[in-house]
């Protein structure tokens, strides 16, 4: 008796509490009564399929941060060694992950390599000799692959920032893809697709450079020999604000004055015409070099890029520290969404569109709705099959779907899983196995009963005899599972996740509620004769 | 009440025409998925799919016309449906291709498909879903599933081995492979596009037909205790026969919640619950038909390893020879 009071206690606990955090949250939204913050936090999920939004994988080009990795370093050698007067013919990076020195005198090779060495190029990159003074710089496999992670982790996190700045509720930014570079944006409830696009893959990397000679109307004005000078660029532009099909080219100083990373804060403004522009506040640092520059080029030009493009060159006019104004023909919309991308930091590399999910609200609502009648309508199936099947004990089945169901949704919210439409088929099939189980143990205590055993007998053996069935069935079952968890996408893996959560709580309901149900039905009676099975 | 009450079918008699039949269902889908191919929703294939809602009553003959003459890059490869009830006025377009995988253009396909909707003057329209998915994500998907597909049914061999013995791991695996391919086989001649629903479908199925089998191999075990003088394919019938009631019982509910599925769970769950009830039948009959008899065949007829005194019976190419099946099943009841 003492043990079935504390098995009883146990029960109520486990249902209380499940209830309390997967179902009371649930009426409670749904007939409007206090909701207890404690339990809200808590509330069960809805996932894109149901509740509608947006699903986006985006793949980050990884080579982009390899190119710049490369590039960064030939650039560092190429000032080295024209500081130590060395001479080469050629210093050109043929890929993302190689740059190829052409041209060291014998004379000068020593020299070479120690500039080399003195600037660390060798602890990312391995260096080969050729003939003719021919060195091939190549980035340690281990380095690119490094690199390539620290892309994609920097793209996520951008895209986090972004997302935020956007304002929507619950969203889930994930990696994900067999060679890890994909990115999976999920929007629940988002609207306009095209804007949440735009602004997640704009890399948004501004640059302010001073521009030695332009605007011209061809790239090969600027051309010193054909080619563009040391230390120089050629950037393509807008030849007046307002007019996007004539192209111009301006030659700028490759190094910027300040980028992206300098800015401290990037807000809507207008200009002196009264168009939209963008304001910007510098960090401190970025304020001090960007000082001195302006100040030494009072008089020309300071081309503001954007992704690689002139948006606009103002002439300076005097010393500016820490305030300056991106002016250009914009948009308010644009505006608003340049000043987002800017305050929220550049993407280290370009981002691809791979996938692209979008579920109306209506759609969603028709989802749940028609996911949540066949839950019901298959649920009410089962329970009258049980009730003619096994008459009293068919309740006792029932009960323990219905605590099986309690614990699904309780847990489910507690570990904030998310509900999907498949998982709500999880639901469906985590009835059918609850029900599986409850119908080997009655079938198995029938069977011992026609055996001529007395009743109580008979259910402990069904119920021993079913226990090592059960635990080999749920234990296949979880080991599917498990696979279906690490294959899936969203939702499947809400699928995998409610049916494993199902499993788990099978076992509890069938092997311990249903028998502590049918040891207090029997305790009323000193004397059983008849088991209503 | 029972349904069932005492049974004494010789399963095992039917083996042959089970393996025969399962053979043929199997051979058909395989012809039809060679020739006509399995029909892949855009997730694994690539494509575009947009779900139009409009604002006047629209035929889907409307549309496909529509389509034909201002976007006919879909071709004959170009699926107009009406989604959901008549009454929403929904039609779901889909075109295999899709927009290059650079930069923002994944979704060109889609706006030159409304396009040529527009121009087609249909009215007011406004697009409720779209799933545009690139050939890369497909293909990744379509690999990640063959694996989990692989890793799961290994998983299963290796704790079957382990809880029972190696042969009824074989046995659970083999009729795990057959409802697969009888699955894809259904899903082939009814023509259900294969999307991540179904493949959730299918590996639930998977893991329901190893429920079942697991039940009745329990049932085996148990029986090879208690029986130990009689061959094992008696032992495999009565554990078959004594099971029959709760297999039945158990496919019958569970075919009831699919059915619910399928009838009441709405468009984005038919593929689903269509699987689940082929599923549902096809694992029963395996676990029945199959498993069983691929664990006797393996093993042989001969008595349990631990009544190596008994008198050796048919050999496993000869099962139909009725020599001891007219045997009484005895101790049907476990001790």
């Amino acid at each position: 008796m003492q043990n079935l009071r504390w098995k009883l206690l146990t029960i109520v606990v486990v249902f209380i509490a499940f209830a309390s955090v997967g179902v009371y949250p649930l009426i409670a939204a749904w007939r409007g009564v206090h909701k207890p913050a404690l339990l809200m936090d808590k509330q069960l999920k809805l996932g894109l399929d149901l509740k509608g939004g947006v699903h986006l994988v985006l793949r980050v080009n990884t080579d982009d941060a390899l190119r710049i990795e490369t590039e960064t370093e030939m650039e560092r050698l190429r000032e080295e060694l024209s500081k130590r007067g060395v001479m080469v013919t050629s210093l050109t990076s043929p890929d993302s992950t190689h740059f190829r020195v052409e041209g060291v005198s014998q004379a000068q090779d020593a020299t070479f390599r120690q500039a080399v060495v003195d600037q660390n190029i060798l602890t990312n990159f391995d260096r080969s000799s050729g003939t003719n003074g021919t060195y091939v710089l190549s980035m340690k496999p281990n380095v690119q692959v490094s690199l390539r992670e620290e892309a994609v982790v920097q793209g996520r996190e951008t895209i986090e920032r972004r997302v935020n700045e956007l304002g929507v509720t619950e969203p889930s930014i994930a990696q994900q893809g067999q060679s890890g570079d994909q990115i999976l944006v999920q929007l629940p409830g988002v609207t306009d697709v095209d804007r949440a696009k735009e602004i997640i893959r704009s890399t948004g990397l501004l640059e302010l450079k001073i521009v030695e000679q332009g605007p011209a109307a061809t790239r090969e004005a600027l051309l010193q020999n054909g080619q563009v000078a040391n230390g120089m660029e050629v950037v393509p532009g807008v030849s007046t604000p307002g007019d996007t099909a004539g192209t111009v080219f301006y030659l700028v100083r490759k190094v910027a004055a300040v980028t992206g990373k300098d800015l401290r804060n990037a807000r809507q403004t207008v200009d002196e015409n009264n168009q939209p522009a963008v304001g910007f506040t510098l960090t401190n640092d970025g304020a001090q070099r960007f000082g001195k520059v302006t100040g030494e080029n009072v008089g020309r030009q300071l081309a503001i890029i954007l992704d690689g493009r002139v948006q606009s060159a103002p002439r300076i006019e005097s010393r500016i520290s820490t305030d300056g104004r991106i002016t250009g023909s914009f948009t308010q919309e644009e505006v608003q969404n340049l000043s987002l991308i800017l305050r929220s930091g550049a993407l280290p590399a370009r981002m691809d569109y791979l996938e692209e999910r979008t579920i109306g609200p209506s759609l969603g609502a028709d989802s749940i709705r028609s996911g949540v009648m066949a839950s019901v309508v298959g649920l009410l199936l089962v329970v009258s099959f049980m009730l003619v099947y096994y008459k009293l004990s068919g309740v006792n089945a029932i009960v323990a779907l219905i605590f099986n169901l309690v614990i699904l949704l309780g847990l489910m919210a507690y570990i904030g899983a998310v509900m999907t439409l498949p998982g709500i088929a999880g639901f469906v099939l985590t009835m059918g196995i609850g029900v599986d189980s409850n119908v080997l143990i009655f079938e198995r205590i029938k069977e011992e009963l026609a055996a001529q055993r007395g009743i109580r007998a008979s259910i402990n053996a069904g119920f021993g005899r079913v226990f090592w069935t059960l635990v080999d069935t749920h234990m296949a079952a979880l080991i599917s599972c498990a696979f279906l968890f690490q294959f899936g996408t969203g939702p499947i893996r809400g699928f995998a996740m409610t049916l494993v959560i199902g499993l788990v709580s099978n076992l509890f309901t069938s092997i311990f509620v249903s028998k502590t149900l049918f040891e207090l039905a029997l305790t009323r009676r000193q004397q059983v004769a008849t088991l209503s099975i | 009440m029972q349904i069932l009450k005492h049974t004494h079918f010789d399963f095992l008699r039917w083996r042959w025409h089970a393996i025969a039949a399962s053979w043929i269902i199997i051979i058909v889908g395989l012809v039809t998925i060679v020739t006509k191919g399995i029909p892949r929703g855009v997730e694994f294939a690539g494509g575009t799919v947009v779900i139009e809602q409009f604002d006047q009553p629209i035929s889907v003959q409307q549309v496909r016309e529509a389509l034909d003459r201002n976007y006919p890059a879909g071709g004959q490869n170009t699926v107009v449906q009406a989604y959901d009830d008549p009454s929403k006025r929904m039609v779901m377009i889909r075109v295999p291709q899709v927009g290059a995988e650079s930069g923002a253009s994944l979704s060109t396909t889609a706006q030159q498909v409304e396009q040529a909707i527009d121009k087609a003057n249909l009215g007011g329209r406004h697009r409720q879903g779209a799933e545009i998915v690139s050939a890369t994500v497909g293909r990744e998907l379509e690999s990640k599933g063959l694996w989990a597909t692989a890793l799961s049914l290994v998983g299963i061999l290796a704790y079957l081995a382990f809880r029972f013995q190696f042969s009824f791991g074989v046995g659970a695996v083999v009729a795990t492979i057959h409802d697969l391919l009888i699955t894809f086989a259904f899903l082939a001649f009814f023509r259900y596009d294969m999307t991540l629903n179904v493949i959730a479908a299918i590996l639930t199925m998977t893991g329901y037909s190893t429920n079942d089998t697991i039940v009745i191999f329990d049932r085996i075990r148990e029986n090879l205790r208690s029986m130990r003088r009689d061959s094992m394919r008696d032992v495999i019938n009565a554990s078959i026969n004594q099971t029959l009631s709760r297999t039945i019982i158990t496919s019958g509910t569970a075919l009831l919640t699919a059915l619910a599925l399928f009838f009441f769970g709405g468009e984005v769950l038919h593929g689903f619950a269509f699987t689940m009830v082929v599923g549902i039948i096809t694992g029963t009959y395996s676990s029945v038909f199959i498993a069983a008899a691929i664990v006797s065949l393996w093993r042989g007829s001969a008595p349990t390893r631990a009544a190596a005194h008994a008198p050796a019976s048919s050999s496993p190419t000869a099962p139909q020879q009725p020599q001891r099946r007219q045997k009484p099943q005895r101790k049907a009841r476990a001790s």
